[in-house]
């Protein structure tokens, strides 16, 4: 099999004493779109987090395209092409809508996501763009942090949460436009608490409990049962 | 008259107390730093004109086209090479370390240059005045109002219209999101501190050719700066330069009450504004 775009191997990641992530190991290729899932607590935040270089983790532990990352600092690995939508979407307060777009895209990576490209994917962005973040809805929040991430064009994408505190009619219309992100031919690693939902756009998953990969495997064919288990520890 | 007149000056005198604290605003803004050696940094610039108008026979105004860019330089190198270790946890490492500075700069002052007070010479410019409508401005204090207006608004266009300004409005905001941006916060902050150092360069070349400097000078242009960004309000630039004018027009009727009051009165204002509205008259909208 060819060189995965993101590999993750024995990763070990601590809060200060407290250690969230024990031996994870888990791959990514090239515009594959996973799901990682997991009750509250479980570790997921900490996981993205780790990847996108915000928390310490073993130089060893994180390898893109073969070379390991786990030493840079989350600067670096922004330049690599990661980029995070991260849990609560945290704009940029004192940026408008278009800013917070605008340093999104500030790296120069270059591909098919541009401000014109957003602005088509999510419209109401274009309305709302000399709005501070504070004044729109957060469904709309969330399509500006997703914005954002896009306008670095990268090629993995680390989403957490999409769905955390919007209206389920939201919620669908950001999971209708994930494969149109995707099948620009990025990677994603969405991070979801609803495990149907997650699963239905994914390829693969993998499912942590306790800091620990509890269950990995295909979306499709896994059972109800089996996810129940490795989600509960029961 | 001479209580209009007392406005006047005053107003004026505010557009150099906003340029001394226009550049403590700023990295205050962008990373909650509270630099103890502004005001020797100012002193400091205005010794570094010194130097220059002596060795190359320059007037001190065109000397700031030398002061400028070594003490951005200056500023980037402190912050990169020593300030940046201190940053990211607790408040007080920085402000310790800006205090050493302080003590640093004015003993290095003092064994280069000695105690003796020191004046720019700026030649017909220090006594030039205009008279307009039975009101005397002199030339000096309307060219540093003039300069103070325009390096407050160069910045606010800096911080809302440009690349670097979002980048610092972005640190200010969320300095860990910001690094998910790709942009790297040392570098962020030595810009920062850079920019904040350039202004500092005008403030000290202005204020040596108005009153002259010793090595000790700094604490009261760094009180004047402080008192200045708090009166105007917090993250505000412009509210910066009406701090600055408030504390000026303040000291300038003091002192016309009483000569001993002047500098009395500045502090008081300050105090006053303190208490009624403690985030100052100004402070910025919060989104
Ligand atoms: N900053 C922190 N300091 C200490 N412990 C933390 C910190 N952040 C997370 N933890 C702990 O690490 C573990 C994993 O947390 P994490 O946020 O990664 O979980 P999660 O799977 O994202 O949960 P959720 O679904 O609630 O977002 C939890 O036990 C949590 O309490
Ligand atoms: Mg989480």
């Amino acid at each position: 099999m060819a060189e995965p775009l993101l590999a993750i191997d024995r990763l070990d990641v601590f809060h200060g004493d407290f250690q969230a992530l024990y031996g994870v190991e888990a791959e990514i290729a090239a515009g594959e779109m996973v799901a990682v899932i997991g009750a509250n607590g479980a570790g997921k935040t900490t996981l993205l987090s780790a990847l996108a270089g915000l928390l310490p983790r073993p130089a060893a532990a994180i390898r893109w395209q073969g070379s390991p990352i786990g030493a840079l600092r989350a600067d670096r690995v922004a330049r690599l092409g990661i980029a995070l939508v991260p849990e609560g979407r945290l704009l940029f307060p004192s940026l408008t809508i278009e800013e917070n777009l605008i340093i999104g895209g500030r790296m120069g990576r270059r591909g098919p996501w541009g401000l014109e490209a957003v602005y088509r994917l999510f419209p109401i962005l274009r309305e709302r763009r000399a709005f501070a973040p504070a004044q729109l809805s957060g469904g709309q929040q969330q399509m500006a942090a997703i914005g954002r991430a896009l306008m670095a064009n990268p090629a993995l994408i680390l989403i957490d949460e999409i769905s955390l505190g919007l209206a389920p009619v939201v919620v669908r219309q950001l999971y209708e436009v994930l494969p149109a992100i995707v099948g620009e031919g990025m990677a994603a690693i969405v991070v979801e608490q609803d495990t149907s939902r997650a699963l239905s756009v994914s390829r693969r998953f993998y499912c942590l409990q306790e800091g620990r990969v509890a269950l990995a495997g295909a979306s499709g064919s896994v059972t109800r049962e089996a996810i129940g288990r490795a989600y509960f520890g029961v | 008259m001479e209580w209009v007149n007392a406005v006047l000056q005053g107003t004026l005198l505010g557009g150099l107390y906003a340029l001394f604290a226009a550049g403590l605003s700023l990295i205050f803004g962008v990373m909650r730093l509270v630099n103890i050696a502004h005001g020797d940094l100012i002193v400091l610039a205005a010794y570094l004109a010194l130097s220059i108008t002596a060795g190359f026979g320059l007037h001190p105004l065109l000397a700031l086209l030398l002061v400028v860019p070594a003490m951005g330089l200056l500023g980037y190198a402190l912050q990169r090479g020593l300030i940046n270790f201190t940053m990211g946890g607790d408040i007080l490492p920085p402000l310790l370390v800006t205090f050493g500075l302080s003590v640093i700069i004015q003993n290095g002052l003092l064994m280069g240059y000695t105690a003796d007070p020191q004046k720019l010479q700026a030649g017909a410019l220090e006594t030039a005045s205009l008279t307009l409508l039975g009101l005397t401005a002199g030339v000096l204090p309307l060219l540093t109002f003039a300069l103070a207006v325009a390096v407050i608004g160069a910045l606010q266009w800096m911080f809302y219209r440009t690349a670097m300004g979002r980048a610092f409005r972005a640190t200010s905001d969320r300095q860990d999101v910001a690094l998910l941006m790709g942009l790297n916060r040392a570098h962020v902050f030595g810009l920062a501190m850079a920019l904040s150092l350039a202004v500092t360069a005008i403030a000290g070349v202005l204020l040596g050719i108005r009153t002259g400097f010793d090595p000790a000078g700094g604490g009261a242009r760094l009180i004047f700066g402080f008192e200045a960004v708090i009166i105007g309000g917090l993250g505000n630039l412009w509210g910066t330069l009406a701090g600055g004018v408030i504390l000026g027009i303040a000291q300038a009727i003091g002192g016309q009450i009483h000569p001993g009051l002047q500098i009395l009165a500045g502090h008081l204002v300050f105090l006053a504004v303190l208490a009624v509205r403690p985030r100052g008259l100004f402070p910025k909208m919060e989104g």
